[in-house]
């Protein structure tokens, strides 16, 4: 126990002061976590939206994938990402392995199921009749797709977060293409595992409470827009 | 009419649904600026043309055209000369006065237009002083208002109607149609209103377009149509209660071969006497529903609750029975051609 209340001393300790390597960690983490959800918002709402409102040869199949990649262990992505980074891999000549981008795919490919699954159910709940009237007020497909995602924002911030919070929170995938260098590729749950590992519990609790209460933080902003009840 | 006249031309239409052809409509010609109404009973392919006409739809032949010109050339910039309002008012999940924005919005439209127009047609509609309210506090009557407002507020060449005032309580929807008779008589787009309801085409409509079974059974004014039926279907639909087989009618009749005999419940009157025994009484509200037999065929006649009390009589009682010549309307044996 006392060492527990140690760590939890120390961790405020090291927040007081404003410790350099922790702010470093911290800010990357928030960096890499937010281009992963920001690229799967971008790439898998439109997906969500297609798989929702088109019908065509493979769609259950590619449901079914969706459905499978939300529940997918990070270490099997964080494997495929680095076999295919890796520089014998089909894009090693890209020289990406261990790089912050490298966890910016892998965390993408994590949260891309989710943001997809998402939008898919937000999207398929809308009254059809509405759709048939966006269309029928002259909009045009990209213009569908904007009122679709304020209709379903609910939905969508729903996806958001479970977009963010899938990759701020997976270590292994980041460890498998990251490396956990320091000043490089350091983020706050790799940063953890080797803290931990030390047995420097009081740093490894230093960080866990900022992760903790990052996604705490980010995901008490959204719950704040969700629960808006009329935003016009 | 002639064909250019038309506004809207549908050519050689064809709708599947799986393998069921749904709609099947060789020629219409919606006239410019009126409002034309497309009738017909449940099913019979009403809604299915407002949607192809509205380019949601995917026609298996067919051509639709707009000012002569292949509708589905530029989908959304034909869309954006039309307007549509449905049964349900579909608004969209911000204020009211965003809701009539909208089509102005997705138009390029500047700020203050938009404003300007929104506000215009709130007003004409009669619900300006919701403007900043949410459209899911708004009642049914007043959500269908808003829909409307939003329909005219981007005024548009062509309005597509389907049912807009059927999910409404009587007496809202007595005042929504007057509103929007006023409203149409001054703007005047082209306008083809779906619609189950007989008085509504008859208050409405300048034109009428018939479907029955997916076909265009007839075309031409609604009271003309209401009043001369081409065949014993469309008859059946615009409330003819008695279609009876000329052979049968028991009254002499101008002489042919086959056809039928057609004249509404309404229009036969009973009065003391002899020729037809009262089989079955029904009261209907304000009026009493009569089945008499006359020589064996059954006819439907309606009278009011006094003049029914006058008659005194009951079922099995002998009554007269009295059609006004003018009030009769004859099918000829070949379908399409009345006399």
């Amino acid at each position: 126990m006392e060492l527990i209340w140690d760590g939890i001393r120390e961790a405020a300790r090291l927040w007081w002061a404003g410790d350099a390597q922790i702010i470093e960690i911290t800010l990357r983490t928030l960096a890499i976590s937010s281009a992963a959800t920001a690229l799967a918002l971008v790439v898998g709402i439109p997906l969500g939206a297609v798989l929702a409102l088109r019908r065509f040869w493979g769609r259950g199949l590619l449901v079914a994938s969706v459905n499978t990649g939300m529940g997918m262990p990070p270490v099997v992505i964080g494997l495929l990402v680095a076999l295919v980074l890796w520089r014998s891999g089909p894009l090693g000549g890209l020289d990406q392995i261990y790089t912050p981008t490298a966890m910016v795919i892998a965390q993408l490919l994590l949260s891309l199921p989710m943001v997809v699954g998402f939008s898919l159910a937000s999207i398929q709940s809308i009254n059809p009749r509405l759709i048939g009237q966006m269309w029928a007020m002259g909009a045009n497909r990209w213009q569908v797709l904007w009122l679709l995602i304020r209709e379903t924002r609910l939905g969508l911030l729903a996806a958001v977060m479970a977009g963010f919070g899938g990759a701020i929170s997976e270590v292994g995938a980041s460890l498998q293409v990251g490396g956990n260098l320091a000043g490089e590729t350091r983020v706050l749950t790799t940063a953890m595992v080797l803290e931990t590992g030390r047995g420097n519990f009081e740093v490894a609790i230093a960080l866990g409470v900022v992760l903790v209460v990052l996604a705490f933080a980010v995901n008490l902003i959204l719950t704040a827009v969700q629960q808006r009840r009329f935003i016009t | 009419m002639t064909a250019s006249d038309a506004h809207l031309q549908v050519r050689d239409l064809s709708v599947h649904r799986g393998s069921v052809e749904v709609l099947d409509i060789a020629e219409i010609d919606i006239p410019r600026g009126q409002v034309t109404v497309v009738i017909g009973p449940n099913g019979c392919g009403k809604s299915t043309l407002l949607g192809a006409l509205q380019l949601v739809l995917h026609p298996t032949r067919g051509e639709l055209l707009l000012d002569g010109e292949p509708m589905s050339a530029n989908p959304v910039r034909t869309r954006r000369r039309m307007s549509a309002a449905f049964q349900e008012p579909l608004l969209l999940s911000m204020s009211v006065q965003s809701n009539v924005e909208l089509p102005l919005r997705l138009r390029g439209v500047d700020r203050d237009q938009r404003r300007g127009a929104a506000e215009l047609w709130l007003e004409r509609f009669g619900v300006a002083h919701l403007a900043d309210r949410h459209a899911r506090q708004l009642s049914g009557g007043e959500a269908q208002r808003v829909s409307l407002a939003r329909a005219f507020a981007s005024q548009p060449e062509v309005m597509l109607l389907d049912e807009p005032f059927a999910g409404v309580d009587a007496p809202t929807r007595a005042g929504l149609i007057a509103d929007f008779a006023q409203i149409l008589s001054v703007t005047r787009p082209t306008t083809v209103l779906v619609t189950h309801d007989r008085d509504e085409a008859l208050r409405l409509g300048d034109y009428a377009v018939l479907l029955i079974d997916g076909r265009v059974r007839q075309t031409g004014e609604p009271l003309d149509i209401f009043d001369h039926p081409l065949d014993r279907e469309v008859a059946e639909f615009v409330g003819m209660d008695n279609v009876i087989e000329r052979s049968r009618w028991p009254w002499p009749i101008a002489a042919s071969d086959g056809g039928y005999v057609c004249v509404r419940s309404e229009q036969l009157s009973l009065s003391r006497g002899s020729g037809a025994v009262v089989r079955k009484v029904e009261l209907i509200g304000p009026m009493v529903s009569v089945s008499v037999d006359v020589d064996g065929v059954l006819l439907a006649a309606q009278v009011s609750r006094p003049q029914w009390s006058a008659l005194g009589v009951g079922v099995g009682d002998e009554v007269a029975v009295c059609a006004d010549a003018e009030a009769i309307h004859i099918i000829a044996a070949e379908q399409g051609t009345p006399t």
